[in-house]
């Protein structure tokens, strides 16, 4: 693992005994002595902390000092409404291709004078070059590189960050907010991967490994490592860049209209203007040939990523594939992901899976798995 | 009780094999959530595989250690695969086989072979 980047936190993963595994181009921990099916239900019940220093994070700085600028400058690359999005407030968006598929899926927040943008590790370099041909004329694109960043998540999660900074307890879900600690200062979002409530908190790489003990000394807070990430974020639904999403999917496809606000679409106060606009606002108007659906397989076998589907035991061709899957140790039963064509996507279809050479029934279900309980 | 290379635990219980997989095999799979048994009756050769076992990580193979015919299967771990995790070596067997030649446990890994072998 000579040649993986680490993060500020790499050693005291070590010492905590850690599993490190390569991952983006990191070694990073795919779990901790605790194992999988404990972290994820200990972040169910408790709280988890999670290293999640790999990922971009990147600041648009508008040359005017207006923020309003860096926001429409960011809207050519997003279908997403950046304008209307309110000081300290976040949001989930997607940078689009020309062909109308997904590049990337991050975090915007509006910091007054600033955008502040979390961007998935393995697409960071291309990110910031995308951003920095398309927005420079209006922004200076800033990677941060001298930050860490760690994740705390689960229903104690609000009482344990609260004992390091008290402000944060007054956010409500994609609240975003910049807290004085003793060493700098915290950037914290109201956010996560797991449908749990809890934090995104960005600090000084300086200041990292004592804030980040000092969280694990409560009783509450475990470390959390890749595996039980996965297993609680596709229990939420969420998607996995590179897994469930990707650039041959389209935000239709993928079932992200949630993320495509009204003033992009047709009809709309700043309607189109991002790559691949003509595909998806025609997807938006009249819906894609697939979607990404939930599926809940019977027994306990999973369906992993890869899986062949089927209309019906004895069908020949395949009618979608899934992309992510796994035992969920929440609901205690498997679960999947994958697209699947429109007229089979309906809640409640019973569709087969192809697993070892046999055809396994599964049915289309909503998602999340389990529900989400951000505190809004 | 004798040790295959693909980390499995054979132990003989009368005129019949009991089978497992060891300790170390359940570390390094992590949490098991479903394991598929064979069918009682199946006549099995050496290699095949009988066994499916799905941790959170990934899917794996259990080959038959022996030719034979399996004679019963562990029903417990339906209902709880993470018994595995639990006691590999003792109540988490897979499944009881009568093997065609008996001696042919003798090819097999004694536990210090067994845990040279994994060191």
């Amino acid at each position: 693992m000579s040649d993986l980047k680490r993060t500020v936190l790499r050693d005291l993963h070590v010492r905590l005994g850690a599993k490190m595994v390569p991952f983006a181009g990191y070694e990073m921990p795919v779990q901790y002595p605790m194992g999988v099916m404990k972290e994820h239900l200990h972040t169910r019940e408790q709280a988890g902390l999670f290293d999640v220093s790999h990922m971009g994070q990147v600041i648009l700085r508008p040359k005017s000092g207006n923020v309003e600028d860096a926001a429409r400058a960011l809207e050519r690359l997003v279908p997403v409404d950046i304008l209307g999005l309110k000081p300290w407030r976040q949001r989930y968006a997607l940078f689009t291709n020309d062909e109308g598929g997904v590049l990337d899926d991050l975090m915007v927040a509006n910091r007054g004078d600033h955008l502040f943008l979390v961007v998935n590790a393995a697409c960071k370099d291309a990110d910031i070059a995308h951003l920095s041909a398309h927005l420079s004329d209006v922004c200076e694109v800033e990677t941060v590189t001298d930050r860490a960043l760690v994740a705390l998540q689960g229903p104690e999660a609000e009482t344990a960050l609260a004992r390091l900074l008290p402000k944060s307890k007054d956010m409500r879900f994609m609240d975003v907010a910049v807290l004085p600690m003793a060493d700098g200062s915290a950037w914290v979002s109201r956010s996560g991967y797991t449908g749990e409530d809890g934090f995104e908190i960005s600090v000084p790489e300086a200041a990292a490994e004592v804030f980040v003990e000092a969280l694990l000394e409560m009783p509450e807070v475990a470390p959390i490592g890749l595996g039980a990430r996965d297993s609680l974020r596709l229990e939420a639904g969420l998607c996995l860049y590179g897994s469930d999403i990707d650039t041959t999917t389209s935000p239709v496809e993928a079932a992200l209209e949630w993320a495509m606000q009204k003033a992009r679409r047709a009809g709309g106060a700043r309607e189109g203007g991002f790559p691949g606009a003509e595909r998806i606002l025609n997807e938006l108007e009249n819906g894609a040939t697939r979607r990404r659906v939930g599926l809940r397989p019977e027994g306990r076998a999973p369906m992993r990523g890869g899986t062949k589907l089927f209309a019906s035991e004895d069908a020949a061709d395949p009618i979608g594939e899934v992309t992510s899957g796994a035992f969920g140790p929440s609901i205690e039963a498997p679960m999947s992901m994958g697209y699947i064509d429109i007229a089979h996507a309906a809640d409640g279809t019973v569709i087969w899976g192809e697993v070892r050479g046999k055809r396994m029934a599964a049915t289309v279900a909503p998602m999340p798995f389990r529900p989400s309980t951000y505190k809004r | 009780m004798k040790f295959t290379e693909e980390h499995e635990w054979l132990r003989v219980d009368g005129d019949l094999v009991v089978v497992g997989i060891t300790d170390h095999a359940s570390e390094q799979l992590g949490d098991i959530v479903f394991v598929e048994l064979p069918e009682v009756e199946t006549v099995v050769a050496k290699g095949d595989e009988i066994v499916v076992i799905e941790s959170v990580k990934a899917a794996s193979d259990i080959m038959a250690p022996l030719d034979g015919e399996i004679v019963e299967v562990n029903e417990k771990l339906n209902d709880n695969p993470g018994l595995v995790n639990e006691d590999a070596m003792g109540d988490a067997w897979f499944f009881k086989m009568k093997v065609d030649d008996l001696s042919a446990l003798d090819d097999l890994m004694t536990e210090d072979e067994y845990k040279d072998f994994i060191e």
